[in-house]
């Protein structure tokens, strides 16, 4: 009881199933014959893969929401800057072939009559340095935004609207044209990534794959923070902050590491987004995107790393299948399950999951019973 | 240029000189249209122009439409309709198959403005004096100078007479020939009218004026910038009161309900949006049952607005809200969705574009102070709002339901146990609170597109207002309100726009750094519990 | 302020705090010695909480000076500083992690580096095994020790609140209405306890149980508006005239 593990019962089903995505899939594509019912066509390969992206955007939003209570309605903002800095990695790599042939420059710069590529633009061309700034931008934003609002005690619902005025204030700013990238239109017609062509499928498959351990680490790395003393930490901040404080605990210094770290997993899963969907505009900052990804954490079930990856996948899927089949009632649909989990199911499918069972093995134990036993307080 | 216009003053001198004469300078230049070169049809109009005929107001307009005719040496002045008389003779005629239209250039029409602007300068109709007297202030065509002096002798209305001069003035200084006094007497008047239009003439001076008239020029366009400056940022104040009454009237509900209740009702917005969409339904109605009633569709819109908002209100309360007090993060969860969902049925039942919304002929016009132009249904919207606030207070303040509400905002624990019902001053609070919202939707339909995306404009705004002013404040929600507006609108000129509204964002956001509470927060231990 | 000003434990002169005019503490002057035990009593609203609030770091005063051991001002600390010095508090609620069993309560109370890093990296030590259980039999929750701490009856949660702010080692506890919804046989452990703890740290107890405070048997200061009415053995404040006016009733 007292060793720490890590792996328990339910990350080992998780890794597993994790696993089996990233053989099944594609196996499923590559080696199924495109005839059998079996064949998983190309381009669901990309959904997926955005699918996992946004599993791991909602892993790092339970982080702080389940684990410490900071519900941020801003973290849509940290997953766009990921994406935006893998963007302009994907655009050096254009060079010439755009409809400009600018060796240097993108195409929309030429645009706007620009002579040279802004100073922050320099060093996109190298993949590693673009990897650097994929965690460090939104790492830095959130240092600084949260330096700010935590060590002033904004907390509850101030927070939250502060990061929704944040993330409205940065969309405002990307869809001006002199902000330098590449305003409504954002960056898209990318070509290739370390030099294998970006549509191609096998290039898809191995991003699906690299998608998928990226969340399989992502979930280790939370886990591993959570079954920790500092996320025990998180978790007595979030039931009780002004007793953990009076216990000599700084607050405001946990809140702000844990708050750096799930803006940087929200960079990784923007910068995985990216190329699997071949665009990314102002639009990923819109203040109702990242209320959505609570939504996802809330379906699945907050506080549990599982719950995110679940209802990520989940409300992802129902979207597809609700625009491609009843586009008028996605609406209804979403708007109705913010008002059902947060009403009736407020621990989301696992938490009901985890109730049914007891319930069951309650049941199980004691079948002759019509009354519950009480738990009496020893 | 000083060419052309040292040409046609020579027309003007001739032509003046002869205009007694019977066989009169119009008959003599009638030809030269004929010609339909554009030096010659610029000469002829002068000549018409200061000819004094009865056909020759007639001719110009016809000329600078490009319905004036030519077949041969013969001259037809055609109207609108396509019935011609000779221009000579003023007897209908049907010009030859052939005839064509006089052709037309920018200098040409300079010259037809010109010559238009002195020739309406004595006309009887006050209005067109006016049009004429600015006419010739934009062409500053000497030509009209004799008219305008006969004109500014006639003329008794204090308020033309200004025009007139002021236009002489504009000729004088751009008339080389003009005595250096007269220049002077010029730029005093210009200094008096104090316009961009007066601004303009004053720092482009044609080269060849005497020194002392273009540093008293200068002098005077200094004055008149400096003036228009003032004005200038009177008129942005006015802008950003005219923004702060429409984030005062969205943002004033919100206040209610955050305040009483501690509830973040992100569908707040949705509340404005069906306000609009039933003053909308209300002009509908009026339209096809008792037009007569339009002018007072808004007044008939305000109530139901109320009503429709409020019992959505209540019925969101009683169904959703009530279960999760306690759980603001939930709450604000759960009103987003019905959000969604009142977005969505709005599209579904009226479709995703904008409606028409009609504005009655009492708001479509502007008032006119001094350099401000205040358009009467901006004035309405800040005259209402303030309307709206002051009643609110008086609610708040002096019936019971205002004094259950306070109690509540302020301790709903010791409310409660002396004996008020939290839960159905809750429920009526939210009604109150998103009725206001509906209100406000009637206002916010005269000046901004009604769609099902209406509200959601609004929603930051108003959580910025009312958390930058203090929760459970109606004051810090006006103070708020109306910082948030003027400072967006004295930003603008200097940031744009966009930029502005990001100075802005950030600025609060480091503010409620400073101050969590808002500027006007509660303080004590009860805040703290 | 490198000498000590006062070998006082605790001082408090002259302070005073006012919320939008309402003078919560008013010139309030307070000394508690090295291993003393200090009970509070007054009617509500005089100033108890607030004094704790002071003391603690969570309100500001307007004027006065807080001092610990003679050096620090803990009018320039926040709570988790003055925490560190040495000082703990007991709510009037209990207030413990629901959601942690009784250990991790204590654990995340032990006096350890605090910081975040060392609590990711920390891993736990046979040491800190034996200083729970030590502290878990001193509070009698043993049996307890892996059951939710939400799970717990009120004067068991009392109880590991107490528990954990003996695992922190400070030099003083505040302890607000250690009694309050415990049964009389709980109420008379607790002041067994207390009476224990005071022996090697300061303690103050605000209370209002009487019998409680008769117990503990010790020095008692009687708040009034905000600030010191009467201070003495139990005896001669309940004698003083003023304080059987406002607060004792006659």
């Amino acid at each position: 009881m007292t060793k720490r593990t890590v792996l328990d019962r339910q990350s080992i089903v998780v890794l597993c199933l994790l696993a089996a995505a990233a053989i099944l899939v594609p196996v499923l594509n590559v080696a199924v014959d495109p005839g059998s019912p079996f064949h998983l066509s190309d381009h669901l390969v990309p959904l997926l893969g955005k699918y996992i992206s946004f599993a791991l955007l909602a892993l790092s939003v339970d982080l702080i929401w389940g684990f410490c209570g900071i519900l941020s309605l801003g973290h849509g903002a940290f997953f766009a800057l990921g994406g935006y800095a893998m963007g302009m990695y994907l655009m050096r790599q254009i060079g010439p072939r755009g409809v400009y042939a600018d060796p240097i420059l993108p195409d929309f710069m030429v645009f706007l009559n620009w002579k040279e590529l802004p100073w922050f633009w320099q060093g996109f061309d190298w993949f590693p340095f673009a990897m650097l700034m994929v965690l460090l931008v939104p790492g830095i934003l959130a240092f600084v935004f949260g330096w700010f609002a935590f060590r002033s005690r904004v907390t509850g619902v101030y927070l939250s609207i502060i990061t929704q005025a944040m993330t409205f204030a940065l969309m405002l700013a990307f869809f001006r044209n002199d902000m330098g990238f590449g305003g409504n239109n954002g960056l898209t017609d990318f070509k290739d990534i370390l030099g294998f062509p970006i549509q191609s499928s096998s290039t898809r498959i191995v991003l699906f794959v690299l998608s998928v351990a990226a969340l399989a680490g992502g979930y280790l790395l939370c886990r591993w923070v959570v079954t920790s003393k500092f996320g025990k930490v998180l978790v007595a901040v979030r039931d009780a902050e002004s007793r953990t404080r009076f216990l000599g605990y700084r607050v405001e210094h946990y809140k702000l590491a844990v708050f750096t770290l799930s803006a940087m997993l929200a960079g990784v899963a923007g910068a995985l987004y990216v190329p699997q969907v071949g665009i990314i505009n102002p639009s990923e900052f819109a203040p109702a995107n990242s209320i959505e990804i609570v939504i996802w954490v809330a379906v699945g079930g907050r506080g549990t790393l599982a719950g995110p990856i679940i209802g990520a996948l989940l409300v992802n899927a129902g979207k597809t299948w609700f625009t491609g089949m009843l586009p008028e009632f996605w609406l209804f649909a979403l708007g109705g399950l913010f008002v059902f989990v947060t009403l009736l199911m407020p621990r989301g499918i696992l938490g009901a999951a985890k109730d049914f069972w007891e319930w069951a093995r309650q049941r199980m134990r004691s079948p002759a019973a019509p009354e519950p036993v009480s738990q009496a307080a020893e | 240029m000083a060419r052309l216009r040292s040409i046609l003053q020579a027309f003007v001198l001739l032509t003046g000189m002869v205009s007694a004469a019977t066989a009169g300078p119009y008959e003599d230049a009638l030809p030269k249209f004929a010609a339909d070169s554009y030096s010659d049809t610029e000469a002829a109009i002068g000549a018409v122009a200061g000819s004094g005929h009865p056909l020759a107001l007639k001719l110009v307009e016809t000329l600078r439409d490009g319905r004036l005719m030519i077949a041969g040496s013969q001259v037809y002045i055609r109207d609108a309709d396509g019935k011609s008389v000779d221009a000579a003779t003023g007897q209908a005629a049907e010009p030859a198959a052939g005839a064509k239209a006089v052709r037309l250039n920018n200098r040409v029409r300079r010259a037809i403005e010109a010559a238009l602007g002195g020739m309406t300068l004595l006309s009887p109709d006050a209005g067109t004096r006016l049009d004429a007297a600015r006419a010739v202030f934009r062409s500053r065509d000497a030509a009209a100078l004799p008219t305008l002096e006969q004109a500014i002798a006639k003329e008794s209305d204090g308020n033309l007479k200004g025009a007139l001069e002021s236009a002489r003035a504009a000729i004088l200084l751009n008339k080389a020939d003009a005595p250096a006094p007269e220049k002077l007497a010029a730029i005093e008047t210009l200094r008096a009218r104090g316009d961009q239009d007066a601004l303009a003439l004053l720092s482009n001076l044609p080269a060849g004026t005497p020194t002392e008239v273009t540093e008293a020029a200068a002098k005077a366009a200094e004055g008149i910038r400096s003036r228009l400056a003032l004005w200038n940022a009177v008129q942005n104040v006015w802008y950003g009161v005219s923004l702060g009454s429409v984030l005062l009237l969205a943002a004033i509900g919100l206040s209610i309900t955050f305040g009483t209740m501690g509830v973040i009702n992100m569908a707040h917005g949705e509340m404005v949006m069906i306000g609009a969409y039933t003053t909308f339904i209300v002009q509908e109605l009026i339209r096809t049952q008792a037009p007569y009633l339009f002018g007072a569709s808004l007044f008939i819109a305000l109530p139901l607005a109320f009503l429709v908002a409020g019992l959505i209100g209540i019925l969101i309360e009683r169904t959703v809200i009530r279960f999760l007090y306690g759980r603001p993060l939930e709450t604000l969860l759960a009103t987003w969705g019905i959000s969604l969902i009142l977005q969505q049925g709005v599209r579904t039942i009226f479709g995703p574009t904008n409606r028409e919304v009609g504005t009655p002929a009492w708001m479509s016009g502007a008032l006119e102070i001094g350099g401000l132009s205040l358009t009467y249904n901006r004035v309405a919207i800040v005259i209402f709002a303030f309307s709206v606030f002051a009643i609110l207070l008086l609610v708040l303040r002096y019936t019971s339901l205002g004094l259950f509400v306070r109690a509540v905002t302020q301790n709903r624990r010791m409310a409660g146990s002396m004996g008020i019902r939290t839960s159905r001053i809750d429920a009526l609070a939210f009604g109150l609170g998103s009725g206001v919202a509906g209100i406000a939707g009637v206002a916010l339909s005269q000046i901004d597109n009604v769609s099902p995306n209406l509200g959601q404009g609004y929603i930051i705004d108003s959580f910025m207002v009312v958390v930058f002013g203090g929760v459970g404040n109606l004051w810090g929600t006006l103070v708020g309100a109306m910082t948030l507006g003027i400072a967006n609108k004295l930003l603008e000129p200097y940031a744009g726009a966009v930029l502005g509204k990001i100075v802005l964002l950030i600025a609060i956001i480091l503010f409620i750094q400073r101050r969590p509470r808002g500027l006007f927060a509660l303080k004590g231990r009860a805040v703290e519990a | 302020m490198s000498a000590p000003i006062t070998p006082a434990l605790l001082y408090l002169d002259n302070v005073s705090v006012s919320f939008d005019g309402f003078r919560a503490l008013n010139a309030l002057s307070l000394a508690v010695d090295h291993a003393e035990m200090r009970a509070i009593i007054g009617p509500n609203g005089a100033g108890k909480t607030t004094m704790m609030d002071v003391i603690t770091g969570k309100t500001r005063p307007n004027e006065g000076t807080a001092l610990f051991e003679g050096t620090h001002d803990l009018t320039a600390l926040d709570e988790a500083a003055i925490a560190e010095l040495g000082i703990g508090r007991k709510f009037q609620t209990p207030t413990v992690f629901e959601m942690h069993n009784v250990e991790d309560n204590i654990l995340l109370a032990l006096k350890e580096d605090r910081s975040p890093f060392a609590t990711l990296l920390s891993r736990r030590t046979a040491r800190e095994r034996e200083r729970i259980d030590a502290l878990l039999e001193r509070v009698r929750l043993t049996g307890q020790r892996y059951r939710k701490a939400g799970e717990l009856s009120h004067g068991q949660k009392q109880w590991l609140e107490i528990g954990m702010l003996l695992a922190q080692q400070p030099k003083l506890l505040l302890i607000d209405e250690p009694a309050a919804g415990m049964t009389d046989q709980e109420t008379a452990d607790t002041a067994d306890l207390l009476r224990d703890i005071a022996r090697t740290q300061a303690v103050i107890v605000v209370e209002h149980d009487m019998t409680f405070v008769r117990d503990l048997d010790v020095k008692v200061t009687c708040l009034h508006e905000g600030s010191v009415l009467a201070e003495g053995t139990l005896d001669a404040v309940s004698a003083n005239e003023r304080v059987v006016e406002v607060y004792l009733g006659r």
